[in-house]
C-alpha cells in the first residue's frame, strides 16, 4: 500500500522533475511544437539533424563543422580544435548529463549555431539535430 | 656546498608551493562551469581585474570563438575574477592571452621549444598537459608531467 503522504512525496517528485529538468524527448517537443507554428505539420528528422552535423558549413576556419570539436562517432569523447580539452560525449547514450537543461541547451546552440553555422539555429534545426543525436541517423 | 644545494632546494620547492597556493580559490561552480567547458577554467590571479573586464566585455569574440554568455551570468563571474585578479605588469598582457604575461614566460622559461611544438601540448592554452593536476587545483611543480620528459 502507497501511504497518502509518500503518494504526495511521489507526486511533487514528479511535478519538482517536470519544472526543473528537460529530458531529450521533452526537448525534442519543446522545438517541434515552435517550429509548428511557422511550418504547419513539422515532423522532426534523425536524417536532417544529421546533415547539420556533419555538414561542411566552412564558415568558421578553425571550426568548419560541428565534427571538428564534437568528433564523428557521438557515443565517443570528442577534443576542442583550439584548446585540447576533452569533450563529453554527445549522445545520451553514452553520457546521461547530455540535453538536460533546457538553458543549457540554448546557451550551446547560441555559440555554436553562430559560430559554426554562422547565424543562430532554427527552432525546427534543433529539433531535427536532438532528434539525430538521440536516435542517431 | 652541500648545505647550500639542501637549502636552495628546501627554499625552491617552498617556493613552488606558495606559488601554488597563490593559484587556489574558493569554489566557484558558476565559474568552474563556463570557464572551465572549453578550456581549464584558468585561475582569476593570472590576469588583472582590467584584462577580466576587458575579457568578459567580449565575450562573442573570445580569441576566435564565441563564448557569450548572460549578462547575469557575466556579470556574477567578472565578480568573482576581479575580486581574485592578479596585480602589476607581471600579470598583465594587452593581448589578454595569460600565456603573454611577463609571468607566464618567466615560469616557463626553461620549457623548451620542442616542448611547446608537441604535438601532444600543442597550445600554450593546454595547461594539463602538464600540470596534470591542475584541474584540481594543484599547480606545484611536483606534478609537472611533460610529455616525452623523464621528469623536470
Amino acid at each position: 500500500m502507497i501511504t497518502k503522504k509518500t503518494f504526495i512525496t511521489l507526486l511533487l517528485l514528479v511535478s519538482a522533475n517536470s519544472t526543473f529538468a528537460e529530458t531529450p524527448a521533452s526537448l525534442v517537443s519543446g522545438y517541434a511544437a515552435e517550429a509548428a507554428k511557422t511550418s504547419p505539420g513539422f515532423t522532426p528528422s534523425a536524417k536532417r539533424g544529421q546533415s547539420l552535423f556533419t555538414n561542411e558549413w566552412g564558415v568558421s576556419q578553425k571550426m568548419p563543422n560541428c565534427t571538428t570539436c564534437h568528433g564523428k562517432n557521438i557515443k565517443a569523447e570528442g577534443k576542442h580544435v583550439v584548446t585540447e580539452k576533452r569533450i563529453a560525449p554527445f549522445s545520451p547514450a553514452a553520457n546521461p548529463e547530455r540535453f538536460s537543461s533546457a538553458a543549457k541547451v540554448e546557451k550551446w546552440f547560441k555559440r555554436n549555431c553562430t559560430e559554426v553555422v554562422g547565424r543562430e539555429c532554427t527552432a525546427a534545426e534543433k529539433a531535427d539535430f536532438i532528434q539525430f543525436i538521440t536516435q542517431g541517423g | 656546498m652541500k648545505w647550500l644545494t639542501a637549502l636552495t632546494l628546501i627554499l625552491g620547492s617552498a617556493m613552488a608551493y606558495a606559488d601554488s597556493d597563490r593559484l587556489s580559490v574558493p569554489n566557484h561552480p558558476k565559474w568552474k562551469e563556463e570557464c572551465g567547458s572549453c578550456h581549464l577554467a584558468y585561475p582569476p590571479q593570472l590576469l588583472t581585474a582590467e584584462n577580466w573586464q576587458q575579457m568578459m566585455g567580449g565575450l562573442d569574440k573570445h580569441f576566435g570563438a564565441n563564448a557569450i554568455l548572460g549578462t547575469k551570468d557575466n556579470q556574477e563571474i567578472l565578480n568573482f575574477l576581479e575580486r581574485y585578479a592578479g596585480n602589476g605588469a607581471k600579470r598583465s598582457a594587452s593581448s589578454l592571452r595569460i600565456s603573454d604575461t611577463p609571468w607566464f614566460s618567466r615560469e616557463h622559461r626553461k620549457v623548451s621549444k620542442n616542448n611547446w611544438s608537441d604535438p601532444v601540448i600543442k597550445s600554450r592554452s593546454n595547461c594539463t598537459a602538464c600540470h596534470v593536476d591542475a584541474e584540481r587545483g594543484d599547480w606545484s611543480e611536483d606534478s609537472i608531467r611533460i610529455p616525452g620528459d623523464r621528469r623536470i
